[in-house]
């Protein structure tokens, strides 16, 4: 199946090449997790702070059983704030 | 310095400049800058004053760690009735002059009156002198930075200065310190103007004195810009992307107000964000930041400095444009971008420089265009109006047409510097406004962050992010992550970042500290610095009180519970898109519930237990 990776901030030194403006789709078995796929993009886990699968945050403890969907969006960011 | 002791009381109708012992028993119950200076404004003035009458006061305040080297602590405030509001308003401005006022040996100034003619304070440590301003009247923030120095021959002085938006009415103008730093908020640089008051410029030699414990507020100071240093947030995020590392989040988590809140999500944020500033342009191959910057005393560095395209339309043929100046923080890129539907770059970057040389909050700025182009959409507003400009949203020549237009006061953007909410009232469609008291929203939607919402709606001085920023818990999990769907337990966080801002603020240090510090973190450099108790216990209670007593500014100006809302499209139309698709804000189920944690009737006004337990009696 198919989902969107987005990594942002200085996790996009994790992204391949053919990312485009922090972002690529990529295919993945139907076991997929969001640790899953950020070990297999070599982003050190305790740099991926906000994890969020279409806009809503999974906690870190569901990091390693939450099992992506087709089509859903796995985006990360190392901690930051603003305002 | 902790505090020098010492208040410069300026009567602009009588043209005198007199020294004055501080007053310490209210130093001790307001520790300084913002809870200082809304206790002298509250004891000295009425309320229900004019804000842009010459019996408004406006005080410009540092904190007892203003100046000192304590990490950020180059803050000062601006505080005033607010003209865009008429509530109590406090803009808190970096870079340098906060602490050169410090160390000209000055705590604060007090501004009364209003000068027959334009004039400027020139201080150079005790020595304050009024001076003939004309020079500089009608002239732009950064031409008359360049005559005052010019004609004071001096590298080293700093100067906050009104621009050319103040002088012509614009509801909006802010402060404007060391070319690019702003006290923003609220319409305090045109209460400035009311005054006749141009500019302030201020040389100060003085140093460093009066630290109670000046080892122990060493080892403190230290121990703290490790934290800061060590911390992934204060120590890398902050000075690699600044603020606008926040674009993408929230878009993401679908709260990026778009189109004046029509919508949550903005198909172009990713075009405007913190990673775009990054990205090196085709034509010259170098990317929009130029490098980070820090303010006075600043370890973090959050600053922008930016250039814009030389062939972009804006400046193709202005080449005073060309050089790198103060680039896009998170909010100002929201609001001139993902607000209006404009998703070039370049084009909020100049809007931004336009905003800064002319004075112009561009919170304000850029959410009033968003409701102009509302209006314009709905056919309230036509071409007839504007002066032939096409106001769509996405339009980034209206934009940055109506920022140059509204920075000199002329055709529409006389409109534009009223503000959203009396630009919608004139025109017969004040729901469209999307602010509270008046003041325009910042840049998180309160359908899919619901404490911010609450906030937002109690912020004493308007509509505002930077008096209870609950993003930093319901987003960024600061100091622990809530859901921000939820309203369980948002008016305890409300209330908690509030107060704990309200002492951050009134010590003269950065906000931004507390992505990595407590309160158990700024305690001990308070405690060791300033002479008395500074117990935890006394600081939490004390941003309570300074919390309590804009309440009651507020409450004499004719403010009340009616005054604590949101506009109608957040709490009735639904967002559309993202994890809060279908929801509202629901403020009417945390309000009562934050009112009598406050110790506040039904009606929100502080009950006299309240009152005498905080000292307010």
């Amino acid at each position: 199946m198919q989902i969107t990776l987005k990594l942002y901030a200085s996790l996009s030194d994790y992204l391949p090449a053919s990312a485009y403006r922090n972002q690529l789709v990529l295919e993945v078995p139907d076991t997929a997790t969001p640790q899953s796929v950020l070990l297999k993009h070599n982003v050190p886990l305790e740099m991926a702070h906000l994890v969020l699968i279409n806009g809503s945050y999974i906690a870190p403890e569901q990091r390693g059983s939450h099992l992506l969907q087709a089509n859903d969006v796995l985006a990360v960011w190392p901690p930051v704030a603003g305002g | 310095m902790a505090w020098t002791r010492k208040v410069l009381r300026v009567n602009l109708t009588e043209g005198t400049c007199m020294p004055e012992p501080l007053n310490m028993d209210w130093a001790m119950q307001y520790l300084g800058q913002r809870g200082l200076a809304t206790k002298y404004l509250m004891e000295e003035m009425d309320p229900n004053v004019d804000p842009l009458s010459p019996e408004n006061k406006m005080i410009m305040a540092t904190g007892p760690l203003t100046g000192t080297n304590a990490s950020t602590g180059g803050r000062y405030s601006v505080i005033t009735k607010g003209p865009l509001t008429g509530a109590i308003a406090c803009s808190n401005s970096g870079g340098f002059i906060g602490a050169e006022i410090k160390m000209a040996g000055w705590d604060m100034i007090i501004f009364e009156g209003k000068s027959p003619k334009p004039v400027y304070l020139f201080l150079e440590n005790d020595k304050p002198t009024l001076v003939d301003a004309s020079f500089i009247w009608g002239q732009s923030v950064w031409e008359a930075d360049k005559k005052l120095r010019q004609k004071h021959q001096d590298p080293l002085i700093r100067i906050a200065t009104i621009g050319r938006s103040a002088e012509q009415g614009c509801l909006f103008a802010g402060v404007i310190n060391d070319l690019h730093r702003a006290a923003g908020r609220s319409g305090v640089g045109t209460v400035m103007a009311s005054k006749n008051l141009k500019a302030v410029v201020v040389r100060g030699t003085k140093g460093v004195a009066n630290i109670k414990d000046p080892k122990e507020f060493m080892a403190a100071t230290r121990k703290g810009k490790q934290v800061l240093h060590d911390n992934a947030v204060t120590g890398a995020g902050l000075p690699q992307y600044g603020t606008q590392v926040l674009m993408n989040v929230i878009n993401e988590i679908g709260a990026m107000p778009t189109r004046n809140w029509r919508e949550v999500q903005f198909e172009g944020a990713s075009k405007i964000s913190g990673e775009a500033m990054h990205e090196p342009r085709a034509s010259d191959n170098k990317p929009n930041l130029v490098t980070n910057a820090a303010c006075f005393g600043c370890t973090i560095a959050c600053g922008r400095i930016s250039t814009i395209d030389k062939d972009h339309y804006t400046i193709v043929n202005k080449p005073e444009y060309w050089g790198a100046s103060g680039g896009l923080e998170y909010e100002a890129a929201w609001a001139l971008g993902s607000d209006t539907g404009v998703d070039d770059l370049d084009a909020l970057t100049y809007a931004n420089f336009l905003c800064n040389e002319d004075g112009m909050d561009p919170i304000s700025f850029g959410a009033t265009v968003a409701a102009a182009m509302d209006l314009y959409e709905e056919g309230v507003i036509t071409k007839e109006h504007t002066g032939g400009l096409e106001l769509k949203f996405g339009s980034a020549e209206a934009l940055t047409t109506l920022a140059e237009l509204t920075a000199k006061g002329e055709g529409f953007g006389k409109d534009i510097g009223l503000g959203s909410r009396r630009l919608c009232e004139k025109y017969g469609r004040p729901e469209l406004s999307m602010t509270v008291k008046g003041q325009e929203f910042p840049a998180y939607d309160a359908r899919g962050i619901q404490g911010i919402g609450l906030a937002y709606a109690t912020s004493n001085r308007g509509a505002c992010h930077l008096r209870g920023y609950t993003i930093a818990s319901e987003v960024m999990g600061i100091p622990h992550k809530t859901d921000p769907l939820e309203t369980e337990g948002k008016p305890e966080l409300v209330k908690a970042f509030q107060d704990a801002t309200a002492v951050v603020d009134s010590a003269g240090i950065c906000v931004f500290t507390t992505f990595a510090w407590t309160l158990d973190d700024i305690q001990p450099q308070i405690e060791a610095a300033c002479e008395g108790d500074w117990s935890m216990e006394k600081l939490v209670t004390m941003g309570e009180r300074i919390w309590n007593l804009e309440r009651e500014f507020n409450l004499k100006a004719g403010l009340s519970k009616k005054d604590d809302t949101l506009p109608p499209r957040l709490l009735n139309e639904p967002a559309k898109t993202g994890p809060a698709q279908g929801k509202t804000n629901e403020l009417a189920v945390m309000l009562p519930e934050y009112y009598k944690l406050r110790g506040w009737n039904p009606e929100g006004v502080p009950t006299d237990e309240t009152r005498q337990r905080l000292g307010l009696a």
